[in-house]
């Protein structure tokens, strides 16, 4: 078995399968946790639970005026590399035919040049950020083993796919080898650490949100 | 006893002139990617050898590979080939038969001790003594051995000889190893192919004999020069490719416009070899351009490698039982967790009621 079958057959096999069963046992463990009440009546002109929560979810997504000088870098630099991931994972034909394998899911594909140039502005980005979590003092302070293990899954399937789309390093097929093992470990660390807010953030702006705005907050 | 005749010589008597046969050679150094001086040596090179002398093995194979050399074509470079080498055993194309023919295998031994080349088509299956191939009451293991004993060099032809081909893929009945598994202390040159380009044969055995040593091979013992290259890198869709352009069915609108081939299985990318640019029949087409993807036959264990119409960026392995599975467990897990979780909440506010 080459190291590319092996890639292909039982690491992705295994990858995908704790990847599916730990996000469903996070996500349906948090969504069935029993409710803490709030027996106060809503304040007078509260909007409805749920609008309260979506309203937050959305206004989250750019950070209040009066922080917008702080957090101006950090919050683009995420945008830059977020959107940058999206558009790599869900633009280029041979992910959209990974992804279509195991749900049927498809879509058109963009152009492979065009997601060329996407991760690299990606890449760049990511290590931004890194450097960023290096050299501040209070986020080096809060982070742990976990994060840094998050950072590199996310940005080793971006370098490696960079490498194998370029011909940079060995072989094409080892390369793809190691892009598709280095996906593996992204999907296996997925469930178990922060990745995971890709799904929890609506819950947590949501749930934010529903209280905030039953007491009649502004968010 | 006369010295054998000089090659040079053999092809003047057969009316082979100058000009062709200089043609023949740049054509061969053009194709072995040697730099345009080399096709003066290589002629002179070839016009100064031997008749060198082949044992063709057929082992277990189809007859494709022999099949695709002498049915080219392009008869004016494999037919000269056949003028340059002494053909001493070949199955499918010797007059001689049964007793004869070993006679003559081993005739060719002799005379050429440690100066002949043995050819290889097919796997040896090792299982079960190695009953399942047996030629004139040995078994190819033993032919094998016996034939390479001797031999200046051994060129394994064809996937199955190279790499164990069809005859190994799963569950591997016959136990077929490759070639290069069984011989210790020759050269060993794969050239696979299912079958193998004719021009990537003759031009590998040209280079022997004109220069005397092997070509420079690749990590798998493939000539580099027709090996060097995946079928993608120089694949006329490639443009397709880097546009996003993919036909999805074998009869759809991008595969009339000729668009990639990549997501309907095609392994172009992971697969070295020149049917790109030499292509076939005379370099007439080549697979993806009869609108069939490459299936990789010139890869170890190409069979086996997830599907011949599994694009390569999917799982080599099905997951449409898998996956339900896992989600079912999770969200069982999820469940239980959560309940275990209300329970602590009601043991807790219990507590705290009697408190």
């Amino acid at each position: 078995m080459t190291l590319l079958d092996f890639a292909r057959g039982p690491a992705l096999q295994f990858a995908i399968i704790v990847f599916v069963f730990g996000v469903l046992w996070r996500l349906v463990g948090v969504l069935l946790l029993p409710r803490i009440g709030d027996r106060s009546p809503p304040r007078e002109g509260a909007p409805a639970t749920w609008l309260g929560a979506a309203r937050t979810v959305v206004r989250r997504m750019w950070p209040r005026r009066e922080f917008i000088e702080r957090t101006l870098y950090p919050t683009l630099n995420s945008y830059v590399f977020h959107v940058g991931l999206a558009l790599v994972v869900f633009g280029l034909a041979p992910h959209i035919v990974f992804i279509r394998d195991w749900t049927g899911l498809s879509w058109p594909a963009l152009p492979s040049d065009l997601v060329l140039a996407i991760g690299v502005v990606t890449l760049v980005s990511l290590v931004a950020v890194l450097v960023r979590r290096l050299v501040h003092p209070v986020l080096r302070l809060l982070s742990h083993a976990g994060d840094y293990l998050s950072w590199l899954v996310t940005a080793l399937p971006v370098a490696t796919g960079l490498a194998t789309t370029m011909d940079f390093g060995p072989r094409y097929e080892t390369m793809l080898a190691l892009h598709v093992l280095s996906i593996a470990a992204l999907l296996i660390w997925f469930p178990f650490g922060k990745l995971m807010h890709a799904f929890f953030f609506v819950l947590s702006r949501g749930a934010t949100g529903a209280r905030f705005s039953h007491r009649g907050v502004e968010v | 006893m006369t010295e054998p005749k000089l090659l040079g010589e053999v092809l003047r008597e057969r009316g082979v002139s100058r000009r062709a046969f200089l043609m023949y050679a740049s054509c061969m150094s053009s194709l072995m990617a040697l730099p345009p001086s080399a096709a003066a040596a290589m002629a002179e090179g070839l016009a100064k050898a031997r008749r060198q002398s082949v044992i063709w093995l057929s082992f277990q194979e189809c007859t494709g590979c022999i099949e695709s050399l002498t049915r080219s074509f392009s008869p004016s470079l494999e037919d000269l080939i056949f003028d340059f080498i002494s053909l001493d055993y070949q199955h499918a194309l010797q007059a001689a038969s049964g007793e004869a023919a070993e006679d003559a295998r081993r005739h060719a031994m002799r005379d050429n001790k440690g100066k002949y080349i043995v050819v290889v088509d097919g796997s040896v299956p090792m299982g079960d003594g190695g009953v399942y191939s047996t030629i004139a009451g040995q078994t190819n293991q033993q032919m094998l051995a016996e034939t390479v004993a001797d031999a200046a060099a051994v060129v394994a032809v064809g996937t199955c000889a190279a790499f164990g081909g069809l005859p190994q893929a799963q569950p591997n009945p016959t136990g077929a190893v490759p070639i290069e598994q069984l011989v210790a202390g020759k050269p060993v040159i794969n050239i696979p192919g299912c079958p193998p380009l004719p021009q990537a044969m003759a031009g590998t055995i040209t280079q022997i004999l004109a220069f005397g040593k092997l070509p420079e091979l690749d990590a798998l013992k493939r000539p580099r020069a027709f090996f060097g290259e995946s079928i993608h890198d120089r694949c006329y869709r490639r443009p397709f490719y880097k546009r996003g352009q993919f036909a999805k069915s074998f009869d759809d609108e991008g595969a009339r416009k000729g668009w990639c081939l990549y997501e309907l299985g095609c392994k172009g990318p992971v697969t070295y070899n020149s049917c790109a640019t030499t292509k076939w029949n005379g370099g007439v087409s080549f697979p993806i351009q009869s609108g069939h993807g490459c299936i990789g036959c010139s890869e170890p264990g190409f069979w086996d490698m997830g599907g011949l119409y599994r694009p390569l960026a999917s799982s080599a392995r099905p997951l449409q039982r898998v996956v339900p599975i896992a989600a079912a467990a999770g969200v069982a897990v999820g469940a239980g967790t959560a309940l275990l979780a209300r329970k602590r909440l009601a043991g807790a506010s219990q507590q705290g009621d009697k408190t």
